[in-house]
């Protein structure tokens, strides 16, 4: 009977501390007063900061933070309080995280980081009203479901079906009289999407697609011999790789072992693979990759961002870097456009900052002139980039 | 009064009145809390995946404690509860319109029909000894992940339309339930805590019920030794089959509870990993102990959300918790010490034999 005490008794208490601790701050996020007129909006997000797939969590952080620090640095009225937690790429965790980010009062977001984990939650930051604009979940899922569109979400990265279309296009102008063939990940969501959209735009456009069925797995994501095999054998001389960089980085290894060597054509997911601990960057030459950002560019904008990039965290900014930065920047100009301060009801302000995005135009370091559909897909022009030295290089 | 009681907490029933009134207790005051103090989004977001992987845990501990056989591919039992379940859901949406009803439907056909895996799978390969029952499960939780991958299937007014592999459905205003490497999306999030709570109940039930009954022996004795109890005439096959088979229901019940709790659900989910989670579970809770199980389940899903605000340190400390509770749950001189508190916390005469 004592025992039984005992254990009520110690349930009681962590319980009671856990929901208390915790209790008292989900109260949906108020303004802080400032008394120079300069308003803080709490900004969250989350993204893989552990894992197979944290260099773009990390280079979203990165980049936010590094948007954050200056805008707050800056005489603006709007400054930010920036918060990211860790969803290991995972829906389950993806919930958590919104919760934790939830609890602490955030006002915007920058969503989730992958498709997966932010195809969990759209629908929470829909029901709460909070506006989230992604700046990698290329999902068409964390803007839009067949039966509904989620009026507060909004994408900085093209969608998947628009990047197989993109590529298709790409290689129909430049790259016609190649032979394709195409291996991707069956099981993920991203890769399976980019895939579906080529192989449709593909056919539109007659590209001569010689190997369509080289699918891999997560399980099996490590031998590719067999896909390049086939793709070596049916004659392909462009390998289309609609996939994330790691799995990638080992088809480039392996064609080179089997002495293939066809042009390599990636997405945007293959943006990261120059960074990757121990891989050899001459492997990646002449890799084309889509990708709406190019570290060499020479405009003001991207020029003063990968330099600012640079200093603070010592490596070039990818594509994911890019949209994170362009994202926080959209997100400030939006809510000066709406002229947010102190007091604003914040019940209207996903509705107003919708409102915004769907009709404004902004420049960032990913394009100029973007806009945004009310589904929440961005408009802009997507750049195809050579690596060149160890670089990327606008192929154009 | 006094003898129900001496009942309750005698050597046969304590462990079971222990974890009833534990899981009860614990749901009482969670609600209480949620209804007037208020809790955090994050504990709340939390309830239901708790309940679920407690099912999950105590369904493998019946294979892996009770029956002794080792399986590496509950998640993948759990996947198919939690597919059959969202398409059961998706499908009479509109015909069952009391969400607890449709849970409860979604919920039965979940198990069902991953009993009848578990059933497929157990019959050619128990009557197999040694570590087969591994290596074949091992290899169904990849083939269910990989199947369910490749699916996809919707309905409108013509009624069920599948594909395999490529989507060829042209749907004309109905809904897709599952479209390959995307799973499930837009679910109907049904499950809720007290659903949660009630299931775990029924599967205390079932465990205890199972564990105190002629065939709950069986398959202990089984476990202990096979010769001997084979001598007896108890049929190794069928007592295996039987925890299996019980033990493939429950995880495809927690598969139900957890697809139904969110709005959308990606088959690569239930791979390796979760399996090997489930494991780490039980085998943290002590193999075989159903209190165990759920302490150990709800500590160690909870702390990792705990340890947010470590950041980027948050799972070395987790991996270092781990390493610490497991030396020195093994550690001889800290079981001793445990027993002499327990000892202690015991009243001699009342329970001890």
């Amino acid at each position: 009977m004592k025992k039984l005490l005992v254990v009520l008794l110690a349930m009681l208490c962590v319980l009671t501390l856990a929901g208390c601790s915790n209790g008292g701050s989900g109260n949906g996020g108020n303004n802080e007063p400032a008394g120079d007129g300069t308003v803080t909006v709490k900004l969250g997000g989350s993204g893989p900061l552990s894992g197979d797939a944290k260099v773009y969590g990390e280079a979203v952080r990165n980049a936010a933070q590094l948007a954050v620090d200056e805008i707050n640095a800056s005489d603006s009225k709007i400054k930010f309080d920036f918060k990211m937690e860790d969803d290991e790429a995972d829906g389950e965790k993806a919930v958590s995280a919104y919760s934790t980010l939830f609890d602490w009062g955030m006002q915007v977001s920058l969503f989730t980081v992958t498709s997966g984990s932010g195809a969990a939650v759209a629908a929470s930051y829909d029901e709460d009203g909070i506006f989230a604009i992604t700046p990698s979940g290329s999902s068409t899922a964390l803007v839009y479901t067949d039966s509904k569109n989620y009026p507060g979400n909004f994408q900085m990265c093209f969608t998947d079906p628009n990047q197989g279309v993109a590529s298709a296009d790409y290689m129909a102008a430049n790259l016609a009289d190649k032979k394709i063939a195409i291996i991707y990940k069956s099981d993920d969501v991203y890769s399976a999407g980019v895939y579906e959209k080529f192989v449709a735009e593909a056919a539109a456009k007659n590209l001569n697609v010689v190997y369509k069925d080289g699918a891999f797995t997560d399980d099996s994501s490590t031998d590719f011999s067999t896909q390049l095999t086939a793709a070596k054998d049916a004659g392909a001389d462009l390998v289309f790789l609609p996939i994330y960089y790691q799995p990638a980085s080992l088809i480039l290894k392996q064609a080179k072992d089997m002495d293939y060597a066809p042009v390599f054509f990636g997405v945007d997911g293959m943006d990261g693979i120059l960074t990757l601990e121990g891989f050899d960057t001459s492997l990646a030459e002449g890799l084309y990759l889509l990708t709406p950002f190019a570290a060499d560019a020479s405009d003001e904008a991207t020029v003063h961002f990968v330099k600012a990039f640079q200093e603070k965290y010592g490596e070039v900014p990818n594509q994911f870097a890019a949209d994170a930065y362009d994202c926080v920047y959209a997100i400030k100009q939006a809510l000066e456009n709406i002229d947010y301060k102190e007091g604003y009801a914040t019940n209207g302000l996903c509705e107003d900052l919708a409102a915004q995005f769907t009709s404004m135009t902004f420049n960032g370091v990913t394009g100029e002139n973007m806009t945004w559909a009310e589904n929440g897909e961005v408009s802009k022009a997507p750049k195809a980039v050579v690596i060149t030295n160890g670089v990327y290089v606008s192929a154009d | 009064m006094k003898n129900i009681f001496a009942d309750l907490f005698s050597k046969k029933n304590r462990s079971r009145t222990i974890s009833f009134l534990m899981v009860t207790c614990a749901y009482i005051l969670i609600e209480v809390i949620m209804n007037t103090v208020g809790m955090s989004r994050l504990f709340k977001s939390l309830l239901v995946p708790t309940c679920c992987y407690i099912i999950l845990a105590l369904s493998l501990n019946l294979v892996v404690g009770i029956s002794g056989e080792l399986s590496l591919g509950h998640a993948g039992f759990m996947a198919i509860g939690a597919f059959s379940a969202v398409i059961v859901s998706g499908l009479t949406v509109s015909s069952i319109t009391n969400d607890i009803l449709r849970l409860v439907v979604s919920a039965a056909c979940g198990s069902i029909i991953s009993g009848i895996f578990g059933f497929i799978i157990s019959v050619p390969v128990l009557k197999l000894s040694g570590d087969y029952l591994a290596i074949v499960t091992l290899a169904f939780g990849q083939i269910i992940k990989s199947l369910i991958t490749n699916i996809y299937l919707g309905f409108d007014a013509n009624g069920i339309q599948m594909s395999f592999v490529t989507n060829t459905l042209s749907l004309e205003g109905g809904k897709m339930l599952l479209s390959g490497p995307m799973g499930a999306t837009d679910t109907a999030k049904i499950s809720n805590f007290t659903s949660g709570f009630v299931m775990i109940l029924i599967t205390l039930f079932v465990i205890y019920s199972m564990i105190n009954s002629r065939h709950g022996r069986a398959i202990m004795s089984a476990r202990d030794n096979r010769i001997a109890a084979e001598s007896i005439g108890i049929s190794i096959t069928r007592t295996k089959t039987l925890a299996f088979v019980v033990s493939s229901i429950l995880a495809g019940m927690a598969g139900a509870l957890y697809a139904l709790n969110y709005s959308t659900l990606q088959p690569a989910k239930f791979d390796f990993n979760t399996s090997i989670l489930a494991l780490v579970y039980v085998v943290f809770g002590g193999l075989g102990n159903i209190n165990g199980t759920i302490v150990s389940t709800v500590v160690l899903y909870v702390l990792p959300e705990l340890l947010r605000s470590l950041q980027d340190y948050r799972m070395l400390i987790y991996a270092i918790v781990l390493i610490v509770v497991m030396q020195m749950t093994n550690s001889a001189k800290i079981k001793e010490l445990m027993e002499k508190l327990g000892k202690k916390i015991f009243k001699k005469g009342e329970v001890k034999e």
